[in-house]
């Protein structure tokens, strides 16, 4: 202990020698001689068991499946917003489900508008926002930001990436189904779903669907068992739980959330799965089709509702929480000071994922369910807005005096705090279950979920690529085009979204192909044109983000400092160059909690930096 | 100088890997609750057929409770150098695996000959469901005691970390499954 290095030093040679000289050895070098990992392109690239790969991996593919989404969004608002227009200019790509008519105007097909309305659900919330945000960032900073050489058993890692591939492979295919992709929603309700001749989508493509997102769910959960017991068994010395960064604790807990509740959609598909193929009736009760009496008896579709929502609030959670962690960091890293209220922030990201076990029937208050038992759910989900408040708090406080570092991470973060005010406000009108007789199934309700989950959580991932994009690639991406692509999406997303209330409340239904049939809503066609041009003009920003994103990853700025952003936590401590196993000595033994900003004079104060004799340590 | 550093530090108090399975148990524990939260909210709804669990469901617990017991002692017998013990009863507890299967089937085939098939009501599709998957599971159980035999007699008997972890994670799921069973038949019987 006695030549201990002294402050003077260049602060990455004493990191070294604080991890040389207090750190923990496991030997792992001496093991992983040449490493038998990444001997080879196809180890390394492909079938790579090291975290920092798979999170690479889980990036790119759900950026892929996010322009997908997104195009397919574009083709069914220009549906919504021009239904006048002549698509044919579509013809090329869309093929068969371009109608052309005699005077040669090309007309999107009923069937596949339901499809691309389905499949942008499905693929923006799970393939995108599940594994693409929790996938990528679990992966890359749970062992680098806890000290651990990789996952606890990297080789379920890598499975989990490649299950989450084999489904979107399927998902893939689906689209190219001569019936096309199912068409009955992203929730899936049955009859649409259980019935293979309710509609064109529900054949073939529903069986696609299905199988889909069992392996979908495999991957879900192999990932989950490694995060929550990377996060339980693989902390570094000194590393309590109470000195983990808030971003591990939102992985930690949302892989908690995701493990307990995916498994239930798996029983509701099995369920679904014997009523189409076997005829049994758990979800089918007497039903008078294509002019036949089906032989089902008695089955109840509510039931399905309910095990599928009891999977589908948590999801909007483990969709959230995840870019709920990344901001905390983000906002604290970049405003140099410590996150306000830590153990508030913990507390609140427990409660809101207990409280989203128990309030799915908030998305069945119109299924016909006991008003008095809509009572329940109604306080419960009004409850949750005090947790989501606590955070929200703690996120402006964090930022109140802060010496804030205007870059395009820190910009995505506090956008990320104005949509989640925006959504979560909008949030309180649904849960209450008498608005939601005027609300359900109208625009408001898609403006709600868009802004508070989807935007929001496209915007911590967004924070948390800009802002770890040195640690994947060892390069920058160019910050004046991130800054333009955060103003474009913050104006363009609410340029979408916010009209779409109005919508609502004046009752425009969701997922109508068509208006033309209500006179009252005639006088909204100019505001569906504006939403439509809105999006057009939100997606060309993002082409604005995937060249800056590919653009880096060869030419960005070179890392030289390898801790850019002055941060606190483990994973600035690692070498530039990505080695495997993290570190390239002993793993570094952590000493204090992980928001040390401004702290006793100095501007930051990494977590290997021993509690001085004249210091005590926050919690 | 004082400096308050990090001292004590003992990694893994339990195995990584051992953790994992537990997660992945209470995965499936919550496949299962969904299932029978589901029973009992369409048994609320009505039209509902009510029927007795078949016998040889009470006299397979007796099976999977007696194999559960064979392959704890067959633990023993590996870890305390007893070959014979824990050979011999590795091998009696892969057959009242099979044994297991074997029953439940001949107690579905009882359902059917008392006229409660696989679509007859949603109350006998449930037990079909409910059972057929836990019997699944039992089948991920059955591979996992296949390899353990494997080891057992190719393997030159010796107790390493390795294979105590191994024996261990078997051990800890076929108790896991026998658990579930009983939580299901139990669940059965007081619903009905």
């Amino acid at each position: 202990m006695a030549n201990i290095a002294t402050q003077s030093q260049p602060e990455a040679i004493r990191e070294d020698m604080l991890i040389e000289e207090l750190g923990f050895d496991d030997h792992f070098h001496d093991h992983h001689h040449g490493d038998k990992y990444q001997s080879n392109f196809i180890t390394t690239y492909i079938f790579s068991q090291d975290h920092k790969m798979i999170a690479k991996q889980f990036l790119i593919t759900g950026m892929f499946w996010a322009v997908i989404g997104a195009l397919m969004s574009l083709v069914f608002r220009l549906q919504l917003g021009f239904p006048e227009e002549s698509l044919a200019w579509l013809k090329p790509v869309l093929g068969k489900w371009i109608e052309i008519s005699a005077d040669g105007t090309g007309v999107l097909s009923q069937d596949f508008y339901y499809a691309l309305v389905t499949m942008h659900g499905t693929i923006l919330v799970f393939f995108v926002l599940t594994a693409g945000l929790s996938g990528t960032f679990s992966n890359l900073l749970i062992p680098l930001q806890l000290g651990a050489r990789d996952m606890a058993s990297p080789l379920l890692n890598m499975m989990s990436y490649w299950f989450f591939f084999l489904a979107g492979a399927i998902m893939f295919a689906s689209l190219f189904l001569s019936t096309g992709p199912f068409s009955g929603g992203w929730v899936a309700y049955p009859p649409l779903s259980a019935l293979p001749q309710a509609s064109q989508g529900s054949g073939a493509g529903m069986t696609l669907w299905t199988l889909s997102l069992v392996f979908f769910v495999v991957s879900v959960l192999l990932g989950g068992i490694n995060y929550i017991t990377t996060v339980l068994n693989m902390r570094t010395k000194g590393m309590s739980m109470w000195r983990m960064p808030l971003t591990i604790w939102a992985f930690f807990i949302t892989a908690i959330i995701g493990l307990l509740s995916f498994p239930v959609l798996v029983s509701a598909f099995l369920l679904l799965m014997l009523d189409r193929g076997l005829g049994t009736s758990f979800f089918l009760s007497e039903i008078y089709i294509g002019g036949q009496a089906l032989d089902h008896v008695g089955g109840s579709p509510i039931l399905f509702q309910h095990l599928f929502w009891f999977l589908g609030h948590p999801e909007v959670y483990i969709i959230i929480l995840p870019a709920m962690g990344i901001v905390s960091e983000v906002l604290s890293v970049h405003s140099r000071k410590p996150i306000f209220g830590y153990k508030a922030m913990v507390y609140s990201i427990m409660a809101i994922a207990f409280l989203s076990f128990i309030v799915w029937a908030h998305h069945m208050f119109m299924s016909g369910v006991n008003p008095f038992i809509s009572n329940f759910f109604v306080i419960f989900t009004l409850i949750i807005a005090v947790p989501s408040a606590v955070k929200v708090f703690n996120w402006i406080a964090t930022l109140y005096k802060g010496n804030i570092r205007f870059n395009a991470s820190s910009l995505f973060a506090i956008g990320f705090v104005s949509m989640f005010i925006s959504g979560g406000l909008t949030g309180i009108f649904l849960g209450n279950s008498a608005l939601d007789i005027q609300l359900h199934d109208t625009y408001f309700v898609v403006a709600h979920f868009h802004i508070v989950m989807g935007v929001a959580a496209f915007f911590g991932m967004f924070a948390g690529i800009y802002n770890w994009f040195p640690k994947l690639y060892g390069r920058f991406m160019n910050d004046t085009l991130g800054k333009i692509h955060f103003w474009g999406t913050l104006v363009g997303a609410y340029a979408i979204f916010w009209p779409m209330h109005y919508l609502g409340m004046a009752g425009v239904p969701r997922r109508y192909y068509s208006f033309d049939a209500f006179q009252a809503f005639a006088h909204f066609d100019g505001m569906n044109q504006f939403i439509t041009i809105g999006a057009i003009v939100t997606f060309a920003f993002q082409i604005i983000f995937i060249v800056n994103f590919f653009y880096s990853i060869w030419k960005g700025k070179e890392m030289t400092d390898r801790n850019p952003w002055k941060a606190t936590t483990l994973e600035w401590t690692t070498p530039i160059e990505r080695i495997h196993g993290n570190w390239p000595g002993k793993l570094p033994a952590v000493q204090r909690w992980a928001y040390d900003y401004g702290k006793d004079g100095k501007d930051f104060i990494t977590q290997v930096e021993p509690i001085g004799p004249d210091e005590k340590e926050v919690h | 100088m004082e400096i308050a550093v990090a001292k004590e530090y003992r990694r893994n108090k339990i195995h990584p890997k051992k953790f994992a399975l537990y997660v992945a148990c209470a995965s499936i524990v919550m496949m299962f609750a969904a299932f029978t939260s589901a029973y009992i909210v369409r048994q609320s709804a009505g039209n509902w057929l009510e029927f007795r669990m078949p016998t040889l469901f009470y006299v397979n617990t007796l099976v999977i409770l007696l194999s559960s017991v064979t392959l704890h002692a067959s633990y023993w017998g590996f870890k305390k150098g007893n070959p014979l013990l824990y050979k011999g009863l590795l091998v009696v507890t892969l057959l009242l695996g099979f044994a297991f299967l074997a029953l439940q089937y001949e107690a579905w085939q009882s359902l059917v000959a008392i006229g409660i098939e696989l679509t007859t009501n949603p109350s006998g599709s449930f037990v079909y469901v409910i059972s057929g998957l836990h019997a699944a599971h039992i089948l991920g159980g059955i591979g996992a005691l296949i390899i353990a035999l494997i080891h057992a007699f190719v393997l030159k008997y010796q107790v390493t970390e390795g294979r105590k972890l191994r024996f261990e994670m078997t051990l800890t799921y076929w108790h896991f499954v026998d658990l579930l069973w009983i939580y299901l038949l139990l669940f059965f019987t007081l619903q009905s």
